[in-house]
């Protein structure tokens, strides 16, 4: 009677929970028509910039974005979890399958070092030797007699992508290297410790750090635009076949002039394409 | 009290009780299914016993991780525990009860500080500090400074419980003591401590639990290197930071091997959890 009793309890507990999760899930609000975007932290900031800008354009749309990392925005996009699925590096080959990619900017990925740091500028090769840690000392590059703190993003990330293709071209970053998870806490690492040199996305570069000039170019905004500053990675929309309806007209807002005035003004690039 | 509103109340509460009960089953059964598979076609040995973790080119071997979170474990336990079990003993047979009112609460406060303000605390002070002072590979950020935050932010564990402890120890135990003529320092290490002790260990234990646990504090002191240690100087990265730091951009078997670190966590806590058990059972009986 009594272990009856619990079952019965137990199998109202469980239904009831699955009540709640479905009804939490279920519900939409319909008043608005949604875009939802998802996808890498990197291009999260500016995205919401745009989402904010269109808002203002076209007060019937609302648009939701959210930060998970440029794989989440990939795989969103192909279940149709989401309506774009933002991505801060190349799509490798598996991944492209029916989807439909559309670059809406360029950002500059800055190698940078403490202010007090003497070194102002490296070769690919030197960037290439420390990561790899086969230079180990400031010295040997000509600063001061320290060792060196390489700092690194994680495995996975679109940054780290970048970084790996453009500067380190098939060798591997040391083990020993420091990771950190975004590019904030990286510059927060660079920040504090004197003898650290890291890599980040060139839109988020304050006074607290200095920029080093890769084979002698610094990462101004002339030299990117004039395409003499190479360190550079694509930022991307993804969808789920051809967009269309409101997506579409998300993007082309993206692409068109108003759009595009808001990204160059946080010192990005526009596409290459384009 | 009607007895049927006695029985309703207590069905009630058994269906929350076995709510937790069910939470706990269906996140160990999933982290499970989408890790252990892996786990069995890389083999168990090569997963556990590998210190190659380069998941893009598919090689994913944990044991820099595991030595990584036990060094801090141990680490955290050398400044916690005469730290929280001297403070215990402080409080509990030393301190008159108007010190006791003020210093208790304050540690027990510690447990509601976020991690995160930890992990803050320490990438601002304790790291330029070992950096400066120390030096080492990690500069600062390193096995010895996760475990001077760990040990802070693990000690009202260690403190409360011992504390339980040491009070649950019957007065006379103390009185007959002190009546054959030993001192006060002499009771408490010969006799109260001795009769403690279990429920001491246990709350050790579980404060290692908690340092093992922890996830957001270390991933921001410890520097995540995927290296073995040589030194309490080294940078090493622990199994929780490996999760917390690759989830958001894994797919694939990566992101099933990180679901494996955590199916290798979860034992490693179990034991830890089940040894506390084990320590407090036989106090009892």
């Amino acid at each position: 009677m009594r272990s009856k009793m619990k079952t019965v309890i137990l199998a109202i507990a469980f239904l009831s929970v699955a009540l709640c999760l479905d009804s939490g899930c279920g519900k939409r609000q319909d008043r608005h028509a949604r875009i939802r975007i998802s996808g890498s932290t990197s291009v999260f900031p500016f995205v919401e910039m745009l989402a904010e800008a269109y808002e203002k354009l076209r007060p019937d749309i609302q648009v939701d974005v959210q930060a998970g990392g440029s794989t989440v925005g990939i795989i969103s996009a192909r279940d149709e979890l989401c309506d774009i699925g933002t991505s801060s590096r190349q799509l490798h080959e598996e991944e492209k399958n029916g989807l439909k990619i559309t670059e809406i900017a360029r950002d500059g990925i800055a190698i940078i070092v403490h202010p007090s740091n003497h070194v102002d500028s490296l070769s690919t090769e030197q960037i290439r030797d420390i990561y790899s840690h086969r230079i180990t000392s400031w010295k040997e590059i000509g600063g001061d007699d320290a060792s060196i703190a390489f700092v690194t993003r994680e495995e996975g990330s679109g940054t780290r992508g970048a970084f790996c293709s453009i500067i380190m071209k098939g060798v591997k970053i040391a083990t020993r290297g420091l990771v950190q998870d975004s590019n904030g806490s990286v510059r927060e690492v660079v920040v504090t410790s004197p003898y650290a040199i890291g890599y980040i996305s060139l839109a988020l570069v304050n006074e607290k750090v200095k920029t080093i000039a890769v084979d002698g170019v610094s990462p101004t905004h002339e030299n990117l635009v004039n395409g003499k500053y190479g360190v550079v990675r694509p930022f991307l929309f993804v969808v789920k076949g051809e967009p269309e309806g409101q997506v579409k007209s998300f993007i082309d807002f993206v692409l068109g002039e108003e759009g595009q005035k808001v990204l160059t003004k946080e010192g990005l690039l526009s596409p290459l394409n384009k | 009290m009607s007895p049927t509103k006695d029985r309703f109340i207590s069905s009630i509460l058994f269906a929350i009780a076995s709510f937790s009960i069910t939470a706990l089953f269906v996140i160990g059964l999933f982290i499970f299914i989408e890790g252990f598979p892996i786990i069995l076609r890389i083999g168990i040995g090569k997963f556990i016993l590998s210190t190659d973790w380069s998941p893009l080119e598919g090689r994913f071997g944990i044991l820099s991780m595991i030595v990584g979170s036990l060094c801090v474990a141990v680490g955290t336990l050398i400044v916690a525990v005469p730290l929280g079990v001297g403070c215990a003993i402080y409080l509990s047979e030393f301190a008159s009860k108007r010190t006791v009112a003020i210093i208790k609460p304050a540690i027990e406060l510690l447990f509601a500080i976020p991690s995160v303000v930890y992990g803050f605390v320490g990438v601002l002070f304790i790291v330029p500090f070992v950096r400066t002072h120390l030096g080492g590979q990690g500069h600062g950020f390193c096995i010895l400074t996760a475990s001077v935050v760990l040990g802070i932010m693990v000690l009202p564990v260690i403190v409360g419980m011992s504390i339980d402890a040491l009070q649950a120890v019957p007065k006379v135990y103390r009185d007959g003591s002190l009546a054959l003529g030993a001192t006060k320092w002499q009771t408490t290490t010969m006799v109260t401590l001795r009769a403690a002790r279990s429920g001491i260990l246990a709350g050790v234990i579980l404060g290692m639990a908690n340092a093992i646990g922890e996830t957001m504090a270390v991933i921001m002191v410890i520097g995540n290197a995927v290296v073995m240690p040589n030194s309490p100087l080294d940078s090493v990265r622990t199994l929780t930071s490996n999760i917390a730091l690759e989830m958001g951009y894994a797919t694939g078997e990566h992101r099933q091997a990180l679901f494996a670190t955590g199916v290798v966590l979860f034992v490693i806590i179990m034991i830890l959890n089940a040894m506390t058990r084990y320590v407090t059972r036989k106090r009892i009986a």
